[in-house]
């Protein structure tokens, strides 16, 4: 019996390392693909488009690119302050929602926790058109506030901040904060923020890699083309001007995808631990 | 009595606190949402045009327009389609992947070097990914066309822009590549929060790896089965971002989703602001309908 655990069935093993390294092989072969294409010009991508050995073309296809209508760093720069606007308001805001239902005894506690569980249902998208009139009639589009304010209300991110406090924010230190003298709103910035750090670093990446990725309501506010995102100017390289220049194309959706990569391969560990925590949603 | 006194005097802040939340809620939300139920009864259209009129005589006009509407229809069968077509693979392989990382028997080495290629293609950009999936497929020189040639597969390449089935399979394989990864984390952690003294128990009664995953691990990871079940539900409900880049809702429709329709509606040519809102209010209530159902579901176990 011992023995066997120790071991394990070697037959079963291969089959299971066999499938787990082609898996492996399916999530990375696209972004080889692209990186290796990037540095390759259009010919060579068109006579043949699977290689494994860079090419010299990387100049060539940053001019193509960069000799374009949109302008890549102002989109990433964009894409930057929007994500970082939002995600600060997703994690502050959220942590506070989620602290007025953990640390204080009140009467809609427990409607308010349920209602946070019922809107968290309920995705954005489908009142996109609704917010999109609203914007408009009060000239919001094309206004980086219209898509950092609203995270402000997010349900899901207070419903794991307060799965996460219930289990780490000892109340006891509250009471004795409080015995010191100090304010409820400075016992939250000073006292249970510190606490909850690693929460919110948790809930950030998501917001952030969340907000990062959007594309539907970006889309839909955003319509000047200095205002892009990246994903929005993503899509542009779809556009007829890029058809043919396949080692642009790929440069430019590498150059997208290269601070997700960076941010992913940094913190994987704690991005997988976060999504292990479960109400995190994608 | 004092400490009664306590509780009391606090409690505002109760309130106080959450109020940002819900002013957020009133207007980036609830006022949106209002907004559009109201502009499904209007002749609301046009761009810049913010002047409408709700319909009197004929209340439902555009609700019944939008569910008259061939596209609108067989937009919302592709979503269900493709979400089916990408759900029933990737939580099968999900279930396997988890039987094999948590088996006490048969234990892989490298889980966590898997566990983090498996989980990153969920966190890369969907627009990125569906135009770099719009490049590999490309016709009649491609990087799959050239693969599928080398080895054999096919003798001449495959246009797969302009062929309908192929075209959905392939938006369901990328959200299924997307996700595959996430919904095993998910059901990993789920199975590691069983106690692990009913394993050892099984372990001792003699049941083998098989037995073991089918008796005691699934109906332990009931909940968070379902979990996902919603979840992917809502998001396939919501699918946007692979159709509408992969091939912009074509060929032949074959991969318009409801939400690709709404944004066509809306945005792409027509500002039919008035159809989309229906068609948005019809989704709403489908995806609240659903919700409720699974969320029931899921506070009988709780």
């Amino acid at each position: 019996m011992k023995l066997e655990r120790r071991g394990g069935n070697p037959v079963v093993l291969t089959i299971m390392y066999i499938v787990c390294i082609f898996l492996a092989v399916l999530s990375l072969f696209p972004f080889v693909v692209m990186i290796v294409n990037s540095t390759r010009s259009t010919f060579e991508i068109q006579q043949h488009a699977v290689s494994l050995i860079p090419s010299t073309f990387l100049k060539s296809n940053w001019a193509q690119f960069t000799g374009k209508s949109f302008n890549p760093f102002k989109g990433f720069l964009n894409s930057v302050i929007i994500a970082v606007g939002a995600t600060a308001c997703t994690v502050y805001f959220s942590t506070l929602t989620a602290y007025a239902l953990v640390a204080y005894q009140w009467k809609m506690r427990q409607p308010v926790f349920v209602f946070v569980l019922c809107v968290m249902m309920i995705p954005a998208t489908v009142t996109t058109i609704g917010f999109y009139q609203f914007m408009y009639r009060i000239g919001m589009t094309n206004n980086f506030l219209a898509l950092i304010l609203p995270a402000i209300y997010a349900p899901a991110a207070v419903f794991f901040m307060r799965q996460f406090m219930l289990a780490s924010l000892p109340l006891e230190l509250l009471d004795s904060a409080r015995i010191d003298g100090s304010r409820e709103f400075y016992t939250f910035n000073r006292i249970a923020m510190p606490i909850m750090k690693p929460a919110m670093a948790t809930q950030g990446i998501f917001s952030f890699v969340g907000t990062w990725n959007s594309l539907f309501i970006p889309s839909v506010i955003l319509t000047d083309i200095n205002k892009f995102t990246m994903p929005l100017m993503v899509s542009l390289l779809k556009g007829d001007i890029y058809k043919r220049e396949f080692g642009a194309i790929y440069l430019g959706l590498a150059l997208s995808v290269l601070p997700l990569f960076v941010v992913y391969f940094a913190l994987s560990k704690y991005i997988i631990a976060g999504v292990a925590l479960g109400s995190v949603k994608g | 009595m004092k400490q009664k006194g306590h509780g009391f005097s606090y409690a505002k802040y109760g309130y106080l606190f959450c109020i940002p939340f819900f002013v957020a809620y009133l207007v980036f939300n609830f006022y949106p949402t209002i907004y559009t139920i109201l502009l499904g009864f209007t002749d609301s259209k046009g761009l810049g045009n913010i002047n409408f009129h709700v319909y009197t005589e004929d209340v439902f006009r555009n609700f019944r327009t939008i569910l008259h509407s061939k596209s609108f229809i067989i937009s919302l069968k592709n979503t269900v389609v493709i979400w089916i077509m990408n759900f029933i693979p990737q939580i099968t392989l999900a279930l396997l992947l988890t039987a094999w990382f948590t088996s006490r028997r048969n234990k892989i080495r490298g889980q966590g070097f898997f566990k983090v290629v498996f989980y990153m293609p969920n966190i890369i950009t969907a627009a990125s990914v569906a135009i770099l999936f719009n490049a590999l497929f490309s016709f009649p020189k491609g990087p799959i066309n050239d693969l599928l040639i080398d080895l054999g597969i096919l003798d001449n390449a495959f246009n797969f822009p302009t062929d309908p089935k192929s075209s959905r399979w392939i938006v369901a394989f990328i959200q299924f590549w997307q996700w595959y990864g996430y919904t095993m984390i998910i059901l990993i952690s789920g199975v590691l929060g069983i106690n692990p003294e009913i394993f050892e128990a099984a372990e001792i009664d003699g049941a083998n790896d098989r037995q073991t995953f089918f008796k005691i691990t699934l109906p332990n990871i009931r909940t968070i089965l379902i979990y996902t079940l919603i979840t992917s539900m809502i998001g396939g409900l919501n699918m946007y971002d692979i159709p509408k880049l992969y091939l912009n809702g074509g060929p032949n429709n074959a991969t318009l989703t409801a939400n690709v329709f709404i944004y066509n509606q809306a945005f792409a040519g027509s500002y039919m602001y008035n159809r989309a809102a229906a068609a948005s209010m019809i989704m709403f209530i489908i995806i609240a309908i659903c919700s409720t159902v699974v969320f029931f579901i899921m506070r009988d176990r709780d």
